[in-house]
This record gives C-alpha cells, structure tokens and sequence, in this order.
C-alpha cells in the first residue's frame, strides 16, 4: 500500500470537499485562522447577548419578554457549541475567554451599536441576524468538521430570531405614526453597520484567500452582502420602511442591486476599539465573567469531588 | 491558567422511545448531573429529544482516521454479505 503524505491526504479531502476532523492532519496555518475565527464567532454570539439583554426589563409586553429571554438564550447556546468547536483545535474556554477580555480577541463589529428604542430589537433580529444567517448558512459546508456541525444547529434556532425580529418591526411599521417613525429610526442606524457585517470588500480582505482555498469560507464577502441586500430590499419595501441609500437601484444585468457601500473608515475604526459601544460592552461582558468567579471556584471544588467519587465508583 | 470549566462530556440525545441515541454535541460540566442538566438546556430546548446520555469524553475509545483503510479493510471484499449477491430466480416475486 502506498502511504500518502499527510499534506497531500488533506489538500485531496478539501479537493473532494471531505471533511476534516480534529484528529487528523492540518496545516498550522489552517488551524491558527479556524482558532481565530471560531473563537472570536463564539465571542460575537457571548456579546450579542449584550444589545439585547439590555431590552428584556423593558419589553413591552409579557410575550415580547419571553420570546427574547428565549431568544438570548439561544445566542448562549450558540456560543457555548462554538466555544468547545474551537476547544478540539487545541484551545482552552480560559485561553479564549482571556484572550476576549484583554481585547486581544474581537467579536462583530455590530455590537459595539447602542440598541436605543424597542425597534432597535426588531431592527437587530431582522437585520442583524438575517446577515448572520447569510454567513451561518454557508459555514454549515465549512470544511472543519466540529464548526459546520455547530453550524447546522445554530441555523435551525437563527431562523426564529430573525422573523421574531421581523414582527417586532411589522408591529411597528402598520402601528402609530411614532411607531412607524421609529422603526424607520432604527432602519437607518443598523443598514450600514449590517452591511459591514460581512467583512471588508473582497480585494482589501485580508483573512479571504486562505479561508476560501482552505474551504473555510465557501463565498466571499462581497457574494454574501450582495445577496443579503437583494433579499431584504423586499422584505423593507413590505413594511413600508426606507432603505437608507440613494444609490440602491435594481441592476438587470446582474439580476441584483446596486447599492452604496458602507463607511469602511467606521469599520476599522469600531475594529480598532473606537466604536460607540465597545468600552461599556467589554466592561459588561468582563463584570459579568468576574461576578460570576464564586460559582466557577464553587463548581470546581465540588466537582472535583464528585470526580472523585466517580472514579472510585 | 486552571481549567476551571469543568471536564468535557458527549451528549447522546434519543428523539422518541425506540430510536437510537444520536450523538448531538459536547459540553462542559464538573459531575453527571450538572452534565445532564446542562445537556438538556444545551441541546433539547426544542423538543429534540426524549432521553439523553451523558459521556465523559475521556471514556471514550476511537478509531483512528488514519488507519481506516486497513482497520476497516476486512469487510470490503466480502460481498457475499449483501443480499444483492445471490439472484433470486426469476419465478420468486418477493422475498
């Protein structure tokens, strides 16, 4: 029997859109930029569950509150999957929580965005999370084995949070005329930043080339914000809501819209920290993470008890 | 830096009485029972299932990717296993 070298056995499983699991063979590089993107996935799920959280004494009825208790719920579950995905690449939860709290680590850019009025809920489930959704979709067909497998589940909860997200703004936008007024609000505070949501255009995108020949990323970023603005521009023209661009135009020769792109200068500035949420957001997330030290010490020392007892057992 | 997330378990969930325990996930937790109930919270928030296993992933013994050819090597060239070998003669409708 021929033995095939270990780089040739991987390149022939991306050939044959093989999966690749954490036992077998990868390139550094492959797992250095899978460790980086699942882990800074799992951080924007974690932080996500900030903008939200924020609404959930202040929904404005028992249903509202229940449906986003469950719904940032759901975004803890999904980091919870990302995070041991990651872990099988060799990481620990302390190292990428560290890494998260010291900012060595990002998350999306989205959520350094205020949530300022109940519309903006509406506007982040709809928006926000139906361009996740565009990105999770995808990554379903990741060549890395644990990370589409987190995928398909966190796509089968997505769908819920975007059309509740899509209700809330439906309630709004055929309500009062301040209702409509400020879901119109919210509409044209979260286009932009979820158009950046997809990355950097294609030809300045630093990180694309390896995740496309690796099969990380099955399509670039410029694809998915293309078809992101293509679906939504019906589902605002329902709600009779505005899409805050004067440069949107349907294009029939690449069956598609044309459509104005977002202030990249924005972007790297809220990626180098700048943004208008991202101090109170990491203080947030770092609180909680040291209120909760007493429960993780309290677990640990029982735990390793019990362990004791099981293995005695 | 400790690990203080606890070991790591598999989570096996059952979707109705019969069926086979189909392996969802993992998590961390630092006994059975915090295991169970964080599986439940973690993977059957939507009726996935109606009974769950928890595994200490440490107890667990694979196969390696590696050495699936010859480890599974065995079963390839007995075709006599399926029943598509033997034909049926022509006068049998069913069997």
């Amino acid at each position: 029997m021929e033995m095939q070298k270990p780089e040739d056995l991987f390149e022939s499983k991306l050939s044959k859109n093989d999966v690749i699991e954490p036992k077998d063979w990868m390139p550094d590089n492959y797992r250095k930029h899978l460790i980086r993107q699942i882990s800074q996935h799992a951080h924007s799920e974690i932080v996500g569950m900030l903008p939200e959280g924020n609404w959930i004494t202040r929904a404005p009825s028992l249903r509202a509150k229940l449906v986003l208790l469950a719904k940032v719920q759901d975004e803890g579950g999904h980091g919870l999957y990302l995070y041991t995905a990651a872990e099988t690449l060799g990481i620990s939860r302390d190292e990428m929580l560290d890494a998260l709290h010291t900012g060595k680590a990002k998350y999306s850019s989205i959520f350094n965005y205020p949530t300022l009025t109940w519309a903006d809920i509406g506007a982040v489930g709809w928006l926000v999370d139906g361009a996740a959704i565009m990105n999770q979709v995808m990554l379903q067909r990741t060549s890395y084995g644990p990370y589409a497998r987190a995928m398909v589940r966190i796509c089968k909860e997505e769908s819920f949070h975007q059309r509740q997200g899509y209700e809330i703004m439906t309630r709004m936008a055929f309500g009062t005329p301040e209702q409509k007024e400020m879901a119109q609000d919210a509409m044209n505070r979260w286009w932009y930043p979820t158009l950046m949501m997809f990355g950097p255009p294609d030809i300045e995108s630093p990180n694309s080339e390896n995740a496309l020949k690796w099969r990380i990323k099955r399509e670039s970023n410029d694809q998915l914000r293309q078809r992101f603005v293509n679906q939504t521009v019906e589902q605002a023209e329902y709600l009779g809501l505005t899409i805050p661009d004067k440069g949107l135009k349907w294009n029939e020769a690449k069956k598609g819209y044309d459509f104005s792109e977002p202030d990249w200068a924005e972007f790297k500035n809220i990626i180098k920290g700048n943004g208008p949420c991202n101090k109170e957001r990491l203080s947030t997330r770092l609180k909680a993470h040291q209120d909760g030290a007493w429960v993780r010490e309290a677990a640990e020392a029982f735990g390793k008890k019990q362990m004791q007892e099981f293995a005695a057992a | 830096m400790s690990d203080n997330q606890g070991p790591l378990w598999e989570v096996f969930v059952q979707k109705k009485a019969g069926q086979p325990f189909v392996h969802c996930g993992n998590l961390h937790a630092f006994d059975k029972e915090m295991a169970l109930q964080n599986a439940r919270d973690l993977y059957t928030r939507r009726g996935e299932g109606m009974a769950l296993w928890v595994v200490p992933t440490s107890c667990i013994v694979a196969s390696s990717p590696e050495d699936a050819g010859p480890f599974f090597e065995p079963s390839n060239d007995k075709v006599f296993r399926h029943p598509t070998f033997y034909p049926l003669p022509d006068a049998i409708k069913h069997m």
